[in-house]
Parts: C-alpha cells; sequence; structure tokens
C-alpha cells in the first residue's frame, strides 16, 4: 500500500479518487459530520467536518485524500470551532430536544453530545418556522431542519423524485416541496422512500413510531456518535 | 401568458441553463414570477419546479409578488448613504406615497433598496425598472415623480436624468495605450499562440479581480485538460461595493475586452464564451450587443475567426442581484441557471467548470489587460509596477475626495499619492478592496497599491474625519448577513449573529463580553467559511477593532453582562393586557 496520509500522527492508507472522510472512516478515524453521509454526493455544508490539510481548512468529506497530506482533525481549536458550528445549528432553528420525539436518535443531538455542547451560547434567532402534517404518514417540521441537503440528495439521486429542494438565501434559507400545493401530502413522496428515513434531525419523521422505543433505549442513549457512525460507515463502505 | 412564455422560451432554446434570462423576461412583463408562470415553465423545461422557485427566492431581481410598474431600488451603499440615501429615500417615499419595503395601493410603484448599482461616484443612485438615476436630489424626484405619475416608460424619459458618466480622472498604461479592433489577434496569430501565451507570462499579469492568480497559468491549465469543450467565462458581476471600473471599461473599451476574451479562446480551444453581466448594468446589454455584432460583421467573432478556422461567439447573460455571484464558481452555477451558490473545490473551474467542462473565469480588466499585452509584448507591461505586482492598476476611487472616478496607477504607488491626486482631504481611513477588503486608517497612508501590501479588486472609499467608523462597519456588517447565499453554516448563521452583536454594541446595549464574543465569532466566521464571502465578511469588524479598539470600548456599558434583549419592553404586551402601568409592573434588568 504505497498511498498513504497522515492524520493526527496516524499513518492511514487510501484509494485514488477517495475523500479524506472515507480515508478516515475505513481506518476507524471519526471525524464529526452531519451532511455527508456515505453514497451520496458529497455536500459540504455543514462544515463540522472542517479538518487542517497541511495548513488549510478543508472539508473531509469533499477534499481530495492525496500523498503527503498532513492532517490535523483532533485539536483543541477544531473542537471548539465544530462546537461553535453545532450551537449556530441550534439557535439557528428551534431545537427543543426534551420534546422532540427523535430524542436520543437525532444525530445533530449526538454530535452535541460528542463535542461536550452545554448550551447554545449564542443568542437565539427563534425563527417562525411552520409545521407539514398533512402527509399521512410523514411528518415535516420545519423548526428543526438544517439545511443538510440529504433528504434533496435522497429524493433525486435514490428515490428518483425531486421532493425536496432548498430555497431562499442566507438566513432565510428554507425547505420547499415539490407539490402543486407545496404541502408534502401532494408530493410524490412515499413512506419507503428514502428521503423519508435520511434525516439526520427530527425535521422529517415517520408518524405513529415517536415512542416505540422508549427514551433512555435509543441509540445514542448509551453509545456516541463516533461509535455508531464509524460502525454503520464502515459496514456501507465494504 | 402561456402565449407569452412560449415566445420567451423559444428565445431561450429551451435550455435550463438559460433560467435566469427566462425569469429576467417573466418578471419585467408581469412585475412578479407568477405561480401559473412556474408551473408551466417547470413542465416546457422538464426541470422540478423546486429548482425554478429556489431560483426565484435566491436572486434580489426575482419576486413571488408583484413589484411596481415603476420598480424602483435604491442603492445602499456606504458611498450612497454619505451622499444623503437617507433623505432622498424618505422625500420619495413622501411624494410617491409608498412605504419602503412596500408596493404602493394602485400597484404603480415600489420602493426597496438594494445592496449597490455600481454607480458609487455618482450618487445617491436609484434604479428603476433596471435602469441607473444617479445623482439624485429633491428636484429630479419631483420630476420623476411627475413622470410616473403620467405613466411614462422609462425608456423614454428625458436622457439628463439617466446618463451614468465614465468619469475617467487618470489613465495610465493601459488606457493610454488602448488597441485597435483586430490588432491583438493579428499580433497573436503572427507571433504563434504558445508565443503569446509566453509573453503573457512574461508579462507577470495577475487576475484583476481581486485574488491575483497568475493569468498565463490559469490560461495554460485550461488549454491542458483534455476535454471536447473549453468555455471563456468574463466576470463583469461587479458587485464589490465602491467598485465600477468594469461599468467604465464595458461602457467605453468593450471591444478591447471582447478581444481579451477571444485571444483566451484561441489559446485554450474554447468555441463558446459568456460575459456574465450583474443585473445591475442592464442598460449597457443593448451597447454590448451591438458591438459583438461589429465584430462578427469584421470577421473577429463567430465563424472562422479571421480566416483562421476558429469559431468563438460571445453570449451575454444577465445576473439578477446577488453579490455571491461575483465569486467564480457561484457564477458558474447561475450561468447554468441555478442558484449562486459557490461549488466545492477542487475541482477547480480551469479542470470543470460551465457545465463540468474546462472553463477561464477573468475579470474584465485582466481581459482587457491580456489583449494590451498580446499588442504590446510582457516586457512593455512588466515593465511597470513592482517585483511581484506587474503592471497597473484600475481603481474605483468614490467617498469623500473632490473627484471621484476612475484613476489608473502603477502597482507600488503609495495611498498618500492616489489620496492626494483625487483630493480627498483630512482622511480618517480608506477602505481598500471594498467591505471584503481592508479598512487603513491615516497613520498607514504610506502603505501601497500592490499584492504584496494591499491587493484589491478596484475598490477605493474614502471616509474623511466627519465620518463614524460605526456607520461604515454597520452597513458592511448588514451587507454581508444580506449577501450570503447561506449554503455553508458558520457564514450563513455567522454572519447574521454578527450583524446583531454588532448592532448590540453601537446602539449602546454591549458589555465587555460582548466584544469578546464579537472578536472570537469574527474569528471562527473567517476561518470556518466555505468561500469568499465568509471568509472576508467579518474584515470590516476585525480591522477596526485592530485600529480603534477604544472606540469599541467607549460604547460599552460599564457592567461584565447585559442582555441581548429588553425584558422590560418584553413586558409590555402583558402590561396593556392588565391594563397596568405602575412601578410594580416594570422590571429592573440588571443591577451592577
Amino acid at each position: 500500500m504505497s498511498n498513504t496520509i497522515n492524520i493526527d500522527g496516524q499513518t492511514i492508507p487510501f484509494q485514488e479518487g477517495q475523500t479524506i472522510i472515507e480515508a478516515a472512516t475505513a481506518a476507524g478515524v471519526y471525524i464529526p459530520h452531519l451532511c455527508h453521509k456515505p453514497g451520496y454526493t458529497p455536500h459540504g455544508s455543514c462544515k463540522l467536518c472542517t479538518v487542517n490539510v497541511n495548513g488549510r481548512n478543508c472539508s473531509a468529506c469533499t477534499f481530495p485524500a492525496a500523498e503527503g497530506q498532513n492532517i490535523i482533525n483532533n485539536s483543541r481549536e477544531l473542537t471548539h470551532d465544530r462546537q461553535k458550528i453545532t450551537q449556530m445549528l441550534f439557535v439557528e432553528g428551534n431545537h427543543l430536544c426534551p420534546s422532540c420525539e427523535k430524542t436520543g436518535n437525532c444525530q445533530l443531538q449526538a454530535v452535541a453530545y460528542q463535542l461536550n455542547m452545554v448550551d447554545n451560547h449564542f443568542p437565539h434567532f427563534y425563527p417562525h418556522r411552520e409545521m407539514d402534517a398533512s402527509h399521512p404518514d410523514i411528518l415535516l417540521d420545519h423548526n428543526r431542519c438544517i439545511f443538510c441537503n440529504l433528504c434533496v440528495r435522497a429524493s433525486a439521486e435514490k428515490d428518483g423524485k425531486n421532493v425536496f429542494a432548498i430555497s431562499g438565501r442566507g438566513i432565510n434559507k428554507h425547505l420547499i416541496v415539490n407539490s402543486a400545493s407545496g404541502k408534502l401530502k401532494d408530493s410524490a413522496i412515499d413512506i419507503n422512500d428514502c428521503a423519508a428515513h435520511v434525516c439526520p434531525t427530527g425535521a422529517i419523521l415517520i408518524k405513529r413510531t415517536g415512542y416505540q422505543v422508549p427514551i433512555g433505549q435509543r441509540i445514542y442513549d448509551h453509545q456516541s456518535i463516533s461509535t455508531v457512525a464509524l460502525t454503520q460507515e464502515q459496514e456501507h463502505g465494504e | 401568458m402561456k402565449n407569452f412564455i412560449q415566445t420567451v422560451l423559444a428565445e431561450a432554446e429551451y435550455q435550463p441553463t438559460r433560467l435566469l434570462q427566462i425569469l429576467r423576461a417573466v418578471q419585467t412583463q408581469y412585475q412578479h414570477i407568477p405561480a401559473e408562470a412556474i408551473v408551466y415553465l417547470a413542465e416546457m423545461l422538464n426541470i422540478p419546479k423546486t429548482r425554478i422557485i429556489a431560483v426565484i427566492e435566491f436572486y434580489s431581481f426575482f419576486h413571488l409578488t408583484p413589484q411596481g410598474r415603476y420598480d424602483i431600488l435604491i442603492s445602499d451603499s456606504i458611498t450612497d448613504l454619505m451622499l444623503g440615501k437617507e433623505n432622498i429615500i424618505n422625500y420619495l417615499s413622501a411624494v410617491l406615497d409608498v412605504k419602503v419595503g412596500q408596493l404602493s395601493k394602485d400597484g404603480l410603484v415600489s420602493l426597496n433598496n438594494t445592496s449597490c448599482t455600481g454607480i458609487c461616484d455618482q450618487g445617491p443612485a436609484a434604479l428603476i425598472n433596471g435602469y441607473p438615476v444617479p445623482r439624485l436630489d429633491r428636484e429630479k424626484i419631483d420630476e420623476i415623480a411627475t413622470l410616473i405619475f403620467q405613466q411614462m416608460p422609462v425608456t423614454e424619459w428625458p436622457s439628463h436624468l439617466l446618463v451614468v458618466a465614465d468619469n475617467i480622472k487618470k489613465s495610465g498604461l493601459l488606457l493610454n495605450n488602448l488597441i485597435t479592433s483586430g490588432s491583438s489577434l493579428t499580433a497573436s496569430l503572427t507571433r504563434g499562440l504558445p508565443d503569446t501565451l509566453d509573453e503573457l507570462e512574461q508579462s507577470g499579469l495577475r487576475g484583476r479581480g481581486g485574488a491575483g492568480f497568475k493569468t498565463a497559468t490559469k490560461w495554460r491549465l485550461c488549454a491542458e485538460e483534455n476535454s471536447d469543450q473549453h468555455f471563456v467565462v468574463c466576470n463583469a458581476d461587479e458587485g464589490e461595493p465602491g467598485t465600477f471600473k468594469d461599468r467604465v471599461l464595458l461602457n467605453s473599451f468593450a471591444d478591447q475586452v471582447f478581444e481579451g476574451m477571444t485571444l483566451c479562446a484561441f489559446t485554450i480551444g474554447a468555441r463558446q464564451g459568456f460575459l456574465y453581466l450583474r443585473g445591475e448594468y442592464l442598460y449597457l446589454k443593448h451597447k454590448l450587443e451591438f458591438i459583438l455584432q461589429q465584430r462578427r460583421a469584421n470577421g473577429l467573432l463567430g465563424k472562422n475567426i479571421l480566416q483562421q478556422g476558429f469559431d468563438f461567439d460571445i453570449e451575454i447573460c444577465l445576473g439578477a442581484g446577488a453579490y455571491i455571484c461575483g465569486e467564480e464558481s457561484a457564477l458558474i452555477e447561475s450561468l447554468e441557471g441555478k442558484p449562486g451558490i459557490p461549488r466545492n473545490r477542487p475541482p477547480y473551474p480551469v479542470s470543470q467548470g460551465f457545465l463540468n467542462k474546462p472553463t477561464v473565469v477573468n475579470n474584465v480588466e485582466t481581459f482587457f489587460a491580456a489583449a494590451a499585452i498580446a499588442v504590446n509584448g510582457g516586457a512593455w507591461f512588466a515593465q511597470v509596477g513592482t517585483e511581484k505586482s506587474a503592471g497597473s492598476k484600475i481603481l474605483s476611487i468614490s467617498g469623500d475626495c473632490e473627484s471621484p472616478g476612475i484613476y489608473e496607477y502603477a502597482f507600488g504607488t503609495p495611498i498618500r499619492t492616489i489620496l492626494n491626486e483625487c483630493g480627498a482631504k483630512q482622511v480618517l481611513g480608506v477602505q481598500i478592496g471594498g467591505p471584503s477588503g481592508v479598512f487603513i486608517s491615516n497613520q498607514e497612508l504610506d502603505r501601497k497599491l500592490a499584492f504584496e501590501d494591499l491587493a484589491t479588486g478596484g475598490s477605493f472609499i474614502v471616509f474623511d474625519e466627519t465620518r463614524n467608523i460605526f456607520d461604515i462597519v454597520k452597513n458592511f456588517t448588514h451587507f454581508f448577513a444580506h449577501e450570503s447565499c447561506g449554503f455553508c453554516t458558520p457564514c450563513r448563521v455567522g454572519t447574521s449573529l454578527l450583524k446583531n452583536r454588532f448592532d448590540k454594541i453601537v446602539e449602546g446595549h454591549g458589555s465587555a463580553g460582548d466584544v469578546v464574543e464579537l472578536e472570537l465569532l469574527s474569528k471562527l466566521v473567517k476561518n470556518q467559511s466555505h468561500c469568499g464571502l465568509g471568509q472576508t465578511a467579518a474584515n470590516p469588524i476585525l480591522t477596526t477593532l485592530e485600529r480603534y479598539p477604544e472606540l469599541y470600548q467607549q460604547q460599552l456599558k460599564k457592567i461584565s453582562y447585559e442582555p441581548g434583549f429588553d425584558l422590560d419592553a418584553a413586558l409590555d404586551v402583558a402590561r396593556r393586557m392588565a391594563h397596568r402601568n405602575d412601578s410594580a409592573a416594570h422590571l429592573i434588568q440588571v443591577e451592577d
């Protein structure tokens, strides 16, 4: 194996065409992320996976691994910045973890645990965002959308339907639905679509499944997202 | 409506990449993009309806709800504010009986702010149905109001209202040595294209948009990419507040700019080029089309150029009010008919640009200079300037000076010389490179115009000692929050947090902790953002915090913590509901 990169002093092999995060995951190194998911076109928007490559900050999910890269992933500075970026995601929307039925299964919440986020730090925006409960099986709560684009990509790339898009500019960004009424019930989405299950937060929920697993027995109640992500994403790679 | 849209679509050859042009036509016809039009366009272009809505909601000049038959936008750039913009917009609002941000009851007029019209040397300026109206005063407003009430089309208004001057105050290497049409192509073909690229290399020309990448290297890299198609794009999305030199170059020397693009096309093997013109310069389009037509007639564009077997043509594409489209990859997205969101890099445009084909994107001034270098040679250009910054730079100077306008200086010129020549007195500081650049104080006027010291795309805004630093920083900070594309978290949320925190301090509600937080947040947004907008959005705050820490301190309350909201004011609704306003119904927020 001649192709290697170095992450925090550890030599890691990579294959031509792999991104840094792909090489890291295969080698069991966790880089925090929300908008990245193996098998989906990289997006690079959440910025949690920012690593320092030879002195420059780059998104590990989009930046190609290349020979001679000296990468810092675990540093005090990066952890601090990742925590602040996560706090930004919390104050931008309306995230009320204790009353959200996704609690314990939510990647945003789990990343916050991982980064030792104990408060929201920034002043809240308290935006007015609506809920779309029109669909018989799927609930869309805009309050928790973090614009990771995974539902957009899932619908376009996996389901071939283009149900979702992100519209607007700047802080006014919002998720929109491709249907005559703009409501989920009139769209082509189906409960079995990838787009219905890919949301890393509680923005897209499957109805009538909320408390089937009791709080306290959920994914991130006992395991860190680093362990869960590495297990799931390595499996995907194999 | 379907008939109209059919005509528009036919003109755009049913190409989804031309979505911005299509929407522009619909917006002009109906003063907004009607829901019915969106459904029909989605069907006819075979694209999701959501893509059309995403484009409409991304660009400032597109609207889902009707605007006035006279849509008035007032430039909110700092230079317009310094020239009395607030007074002008209030007067307009009164005379036309329409509130800012609203549509008049009869649907005749809508009045709004816009980030910058690119006429900073002739403010306060407006765009009315896309046409620029510079140097507004009360007299002109009265005249405009009469024309509007008579419902006279803007195209028929007296020309003295609509004339934008070039204001070229000082010519240098390039403006003194304009080339004749076709001469750079003939010279290059005589010399040979590889040798011409060598001359360009020798000239040391670096991109004039601000980043300063070596032009010859960019062209060479693009030429070496193996592809069935290559593209040339001229970035005329001059959105940096305080910059207007590209407007002047296109107004008076477009032929030389097109020649530079054609030269680039020869070098890299492109058959198609685009001039991406910012929406605010719509009024130049007709003139530019005419010049392109002339070049075609003279055998300098189109099929078999100069009988040498080269085919190349240029299409003009208009933006729709988004500063971010000046970023080259966002510009390419916009050219493809999408929201202007900067791409992830690598790949870079030279290998995967327009339609993922190798593309050279250069600034207007870069192509203008390249054409002159092809005629006069690399040494001619390199003899001027400094070691790392060859040649000259065309500047747009505005703000507090006697003669705002266009100035061309050799690189290496001290800022003091430039200020003296434009008639700047009692200078407080200069914003170099626009809001995304650097604010230098009057202690730094011996610094030099050069990539190795003060690099700039060309915007110089002069402030004299009567100006308040906070007014300037506030304008810039709000500008960035408004123009952030919102793609990445640190910029989308961070620019708005910066705006709110800065306002809190300036409005007198800040404590020591707020300044610390402002600085930390600025650094985070700078270091973690996806593209140049976010990476520079905090510059106005960081550069003034560094130079004027005492000014920030003076704004602060002498307590350790001050909340971001007024608790007592928040109780106002409760007091009204309870019909009481006694002292016990009020709260003192923080005690020392």
